[in-house]
């Protein structure tokens, strides 16, 4: 595993996350990066060969249930949080 | 008369049963404890005094009702749960202003069951911290001192508790963001089994991970409010069919007599403070006292549950995170160029540092390359611990280990080191990463430092009888801490 993480990975995580880095933070998180990934190494030290992932710790089997739409809540309630709305929709800006 | 809040829940619940206590003065009481400690605690977001005042005055004009067993209990709840109608932020300024619309299924059952909700406790942002002191709107004090962390992320939960500002709090443990706060407050702190109490409304960090519970100030306390928090909910697909039992009513005899306690020997190794060691070992003795048989038990692979667990968390808070997206609540940037920049800069603007590092982590191992090596990688190794856990716990009825290494330590004396702070989780994550119950209760005031040392019993899943029973004996016989001066 890698465990030189450079300000290029930083900006590329940060691409696909949606999010913004000043220089400063591609160098800060570069360097903690490297260190934390540097301590997961531990985990290539397990013998995990022929077991099974564990996603989650879940006992009981899936619920099963009727596909009907039910309204829940009022369009009105839906978009009371909106930070921008009009005429029952959410606005976003111009896209084409 | 006593002071209100220096009472117990259950204590309070008899009285107000009784009529001799109306659940306006107890709301009053904790109002004015509020008034009196706050400044120096900040352990709250948000007090709703009006509200809670009138919800108690209904209270009182329709009479005690038995069949609710929080009649006229004042509560709060951890930021990162959905109240309808107050305000919900997780910490983060992304979330700020935001109103939700609908109640949390534990927030419904608190209030069908009678409680008075009064408002909403600091906590590090999204959960991801370990002192409170991640949180985007203000530091919380630990009650013993205030210059000190509370623990985290539900550290304003255990501070308004151990504070006696309200008589329960619910918080949320996904590494042991219940547990650990409730170990440096000196208050009982549960996580219950994995798919026990719902999570409808809790605003998710790590879903296979995270799992609400109650903060109180004894355990039969703690099995009063399990009592109402637990049970099936459709609305949450990893919410168990098994019904909620009478956990306060299991507390019956002695739960330590004829008990084996296993001890794991990774628990006990390099990293624990003398102090938190001796508070153990002394609760061990009190068992052994008891009439507990004790064994040794081995965890080996205790050594990569730090890596397994924050691979997993990291990537599921990127997967849960990317919901922020300043279109449809939250915060949203001002003057955007298009669509994309709204994302961007909203998300920007929104998150604190280490929510952004985790986002960034949690991206970088689910990336095709290193999906294999880390996340899959991960998820193989939490079979193997929660296996071991099981073969552990086959021989015993529950784990006696620490909850921390160490007691509260100052505030911004820990800040500059991610990694070293993830490493003060040993003890309490790999429960989550097995989906097992476990309880931290007050063991004592340390040696050295004369803060609260908490202890954690660990139990099979959906035992919570069985590990409140031995937690209620073990309480009995472990030093009362009684409450800070504040």
């Amino acid at each position: 595993m890698p465990q030189e993480i450079s300000k290029e990975t930083v900006a590329h995580m940060a691409t696909l996350s949606r999010l913004s880095v000043t220089e400063e933070e591609k160098a800060l998180f570069a360097r903690q990066f490297g260190d934390i990934l540097a301590y997961m190494d531990v985990l290539a030290k397990v013998d995990t060969n022929g077991v099974d992932p564990l996603y989650s710790p879940v006992l009981h089997a899936s619920a099963m249930r009727e596909d009907k739409p039910e309204r829940r809540r009022s369009r009105e309630e839906v978009l009371q949080n909106a930070p921008e709305r009009d005429e029952g929709l959410f606005i976003v800006p111009r896209i084409v | 008369m006593t002071d209100i809040c220096s009472l117990s829940l259950s204590e309070l619940a008899r009285g107000l049963q009784a009529r001799e206590i109306s659940a306006e003065a107890a709301t009053a009481a904790c109002l004015d404890r509020i008034k009196a400690t706050e400044e120096r605690l900040g352990a709250l977001l948000h007090v709703d005094a009006e509200g809670a005042l009138a919800a108690a005055r209904a209270l009182d004009a329709a009479g005690p009702d038995p069949s609710k067993p929080l009649w006229g209990v004042p509560v709060t709840v951890k930021d990162a749960l959905s109240t309808k109608g107050m305000p919900t932020t997780a910490a983060s300024r992304i979330l700020e202003g935001f109103m939700p619309i609908y109640d949390a299924f534990v927030v419904e059952r608190l209030k069908e069951a009678g409680a008075v909700l009064l408002g909403k406790n600091n906590m590090d942002e999204f959960a991801m911290g370990s002192g409170t002191d991640n949180s985007a709107y203000k530091k919380t004090g630990n009650p013993w001192d205030p210059a000190r962390i509370p623990g985290g992320s539900s550290g304003g939960s255990a501070a308004s508790v151990a504070a006696g500002q309200c008589f329960a709090s619910l918080g949320s443990d996904t590494g042991g963001s219940i547990r650990q706060p409730a170990a440096m407050c000196g208050c009982v702190g549960l996580k219950p089994t994995y798919g026990r109490v719902s999570r409808y409304g809790l605003i998710a960090y790590g879903s296979s991970l995270d799992q609400v519970g109650p903060l109180t100030r004894s355990v039969e306390d703690c099995a009063r409010v399990l009592s109402v928090i637990a049970g099936h909910d459709s609305r949450d697909n990893t919410s168990d069919p098994r019904p909620a039992e009478d956990y306060a009513a299991a507390l019956t005899g002695d739960g330590l007599k004829g008990a084996t306690l296993g001890l794991p020997a990774e628990f006990y190794g390099e990293g624990l403070s003398s102090e938190v060691r001796d508070a153990c070992m002394a609760a061990v003795d009190a068992a052994r006292s008891a009439g507990a048989t004790i064994v040794d038990v081995s965890l080996p692979h205790t050594d990569a549950a730090i890596a397994t667990y924050y691979i997993l968390a990291m990537a599921e808070a990127s997967s849960n995170l990317a919901r922020f997206d300043g279109v449809r609540y939250g915060r949203r940037a001002a003057d955007v160029r298009n669509l994309a920049d709204l994302y961007v800069r909203s998300r920007s603007e929104g998150f604190g540092q280490e929510v952004k590092r985790r986002i960034l982590l949690g991206a970088y191992v689910l990336s095709s390359g290193y999906y294999d090596a880390y996340y899959r990688k991960a998820a193989q190794v939490r079979r193997l611990i929660r296996d071991e856990y099981n073969a552990a716990l086959s021989r015993c009825d529950a784990l006696l280990t620490p909850v921390s290494p160490v007691t509260a330590w100052a505030l911004g004396s820990r800040n500059d080191d991610p990694l070293q702070c993830y490493l003060m989780d040993a003890y309490t994550l790999s429960l989550n990463l097995a989906g097992l119950p476990g309880l931290a209760l007050p063991a004592g005031l340390g040696a050295d430092s004369g803060l609260p040392v908490g202890i954690q019993l660990i139990g099979k899943a959906f035992d919570e009888s069985g590990l409140l029973r031995i937690g209620h004996a073990l309480e009995a016989r472990l030093p009362r801490i009684g409450m800070p001066a504040l």
